[in-house]
């Protein structure tokens, strides 16, 4: 009596979710504690609100999309063996970490196993090692500066730039491309300054790009020595344009550099400021269900669910063996599916090719000036 | 040319504030024998102590006097009976030693209680330049000269103009004849304790601005006093304010000329220089003490 139940109960639930078919499973590594706290919440929390959507649609392929959450604590050595512990369960795609250090470690692992990892990391070096199942979810240094590159020499009509970066990883990628961009452009470099992580004073560095009188000044360090520079810009007077990335004027810049940043303008991935429809109703439903103004990571969190679903359409199969094969070259047009948010290429490393915006800081306001088109 | 002009006046600027911090160095050590490991750090606190007051809904100038006077209470008078008195019995390295501890703790404090994040402080000067010898001078960096210059004028005046001042130099220099003459020695210490305290949170005032307000920006600053007090020579207020005006300037130099990697190598060679050439420092003299 007791087995018969046992089966009719297992019966039933085999019809109810055979109905459906079996659920697709995501895996989610992200920095949900400690410093990255911030990135990998809106990153989950974007995910989440894709999966909920797609599934309130009838799913992907018919089938209901499912996630699991596991915490990096933003720490690369927690990320790695979480991730082995998510690679373990066989999940279809893994998505995360959000931290460009713990995507190093991790992206081996995934690649070993032969899953596709969706990530949220920007360092340039990332997608240069030959790996064949990562992907990115925003602008890698060697998209994003070939824009700025080009913004400067063509819009703000600069003939000589100061570049003044940060002599670490991030710093050093951005300014190699940026550098070699302008010179394919045919603006000079006047100035090519290095500066120190955690640096407290710039009256030096600013009196180096006062000397060389540049006609723009491009700008590229962390976010807190970027106020710093851009007080003491202010404090001696220097008048040239300044340009920079999603670091120069950001939030968190403004205020701590006050009427110093208004005026400086930054090439920036992706922004819920967005004059774009799509990201608009976007950051309505996001603030709807969490009661806050996600940040880009929410974006990327988002985009990165609408990835899968993409890809797995067109395929037509859930296969996570050719995944990294179908998305690789892949374009996804915002026409077919609105969840993408914007037209978007991959390329065979994993790095992408979309719009972009060109955002001054006005009135200690971030506003969006100009779109910038797809580089292809 | 006119780039040495403006990295000499930026080079002066943060000199001056370099000279307040040693000569609270020199005056601690002068009087009772203590290096303070923390005088970093308690230029940094002054400016939280500030910002706390605003925003509990003081104004700014209301909030720089009560920064002053906390400052005056917590790093001159809790300072010296809580930690320096109990720890000099014991001599002058667990004392220096004690003063690292304080350095942490007061560090962690305020990442613990306030932010890990900087934070962005009001200048006491209005942005702007004037013109000096044709060039474009900013109005903060002669603020902060201006500022700098008046605190060490009013120093040296009390020291040596006023009765106040003898007494604090008898003090220094032999506290037993000192004390037979009738001169309050310990009052005499604890009043260059508070005027440590006022000096940093002066310091604090200008540099904040500058560097903004974080937890760790007391490391850099502790370290550039610390290295114009021994240049100068650790026993004369003169050599710390010149120390201080040399290291700034020093400073600036090897960023624009050397390399910004190198920048702080630089015044660490002159120090280790002026350590084997001349140990009592540029204006110190060997064995004597005075304040």
């Amino acid at each position: 009596m007791k087995s018969t139940l046992v089966v009719g109960a297992l019966l039933t639930v085999m019809t109810a979710t055979g109905a459906f078919g079996q659920a697709i499973k995501l895996a989610n590594v992200a920095e949900l504690s400690g410093g990255g706290a911030t990135v990998g919440t809106n990153w989950k929390n974007g995910i989440d609100l894709a999966i909920e959507e797609i599934n309130a649609k009838g799913g992907v392929l018919g089938r209901k999309l499912e996630v699991s959450h596991a915490d990096s604590q933003s720490n690369p050595g927690v990320a790695r063996a979480q991730v082995q512990k998510a690679l373990d369960a066989e999940p279809y795609v893994l998505l995360g970490p959000g931290y460009s250090g713990s995507v190093k470690v991790t992206a081996p692992l995934a690649a070993e196993a032969g899953i596709a990892q969706i990530m949220g990391g920007e360092a340039a070096e990332l997608t240069q090692t030959g790996n064949k199942f990562l992907f990115r979810t925003s602008f890698g240094q060697q998209s994003s500066m070939p824009k700025v590159a080009k913004y400067i020499h063509d819009e703000m009509k600069a003939k000589t730039v100061a570049v003044v970066w940060v002599n670490n990883d991030f710093g050093r990628g951005g300014r190699d491309v940026v550098v070699k961009e302008l010179d394919r452009l045919g603006s000079k470099v006047v100035a090519d300054l290095s500066t120190e992580a955690g640096q407290a004073d710039f009256a030096a560095d600013v009196g180096k790009i006062k000397a060389a009188n540049p006609d723009a000044v491009f700008v590229y360090l962390n976010e807190e020595e970027s106020a710093r520079i851009l007080k003491e810009l202010k404090r001696q007077g220097v008048t040239a344009p300044l340009m920079g990335e999603t670091t120069l004027i950001g939030q968190k810049v403004i205020e701590l550099a006050g009427d110093a940043a208004n005026g400086a303008r930054g090439h920036v991935g992706l922004t819920t400021d967005a004059p774009v429809d799509l990201i608009k109703a976007f950051r309505e439903k996001f603030s709807k269900k969490y009661n806050y103004v996600p940040d880009h990571n929410g974006l990327k969190g988002y985009l990165a669910v609408y990835m899968v679903k993409a890809t797995t359409e067109k395929m037509g199969k859930v296969d996570s063996k050719k995944f990294a094969d179908t998305l690789h070259g892949l374009t996804i047009k915002a026409a077919d599916e609105p969840g993408i948010l914007m037209d978007v290429t991959f390329s065979d490393t994993g790095d992408i090719d979309r719009q972009s915006f060109l955002v001054e800081v006005v009135e200690g306001k971030q506003v969006v000036k100009q779109v910038l088109p797809k580089v292809k | 040319m006119s780039n040495l002009f403006d990295l000499l006046v930026a080079g002066l600027a943060t000199g001056a504030i370099y000279a307040l911090v040693a000569l609270g160095f020199t005056l601690l050590w002068q009087t009772s024998q203590t290096i303070n490991f923390a005088q970093g750090e308690f230029v940094m606190l002054p400016a939280f102590l500030m910002l706390a007051a605003m925003h509990v809904g003081a104004p700014f100038w209301l909030a720089i006097i009560l920064g002053i006077l906390l400052s005056m209470i917590l790093l001159g008078l809790a300072f010296k009976l809580l930690l320096v008195d109990p720890m000099m019995r014991h001599g002058v390295l667990p004392l220096a030693i004690a003063t690292m501890a304080l350095a942490i703790g007061i560090k962690e404090a305020v990442k613990q209680f306030y932010s890990a994040e900087a934070s962005p402080f009001p200048s006491i000067v209005p942005t702007g330049e004037v013109s000096i010898l044709g060039h474009a001078v900013s109005l903060q960096s002669i603020g902060v000269l201006t500022v700098a210059i008046l605190a060490v004028l009013g120093l040296t005046t009390l020291l040596n103009r006023t009765s106040l001042g003898h007494q604090m130099q008898a003090a220094a220099q032999n506290p037993t004849v000192a004390r037979i003459i009738g001169v309050p020695v310990e009052r005499m210490i604890m009043l260059t304790f508070l005027i440590n305290a006022f000096l940093v949170a002066l310091a604090s005032l200008l540099i904040t601005p500058i560097y903004l307000a974080k937890f760790s920006s007391g490391e850099v600053l502790g370290q550039a006093a610390f290295i114009a007090a021994i240049v100068g020579g650790f026993n004369q207020v003169r050599g710390a304010i010149a120390g201080g005006l040399l290291i700034g300037v020093l400073d600036n130099l090897a960023a624009a000329y050397v390399s910004t990697q190198y920048r702080a190598a630089v015044p660490m060679l002159f120090l280790i220089a002026v350590i084997l050439f001349r140990p009592q420092g540029l204006l110190g003299r060997a064995e004597e003490r005075t304040v």
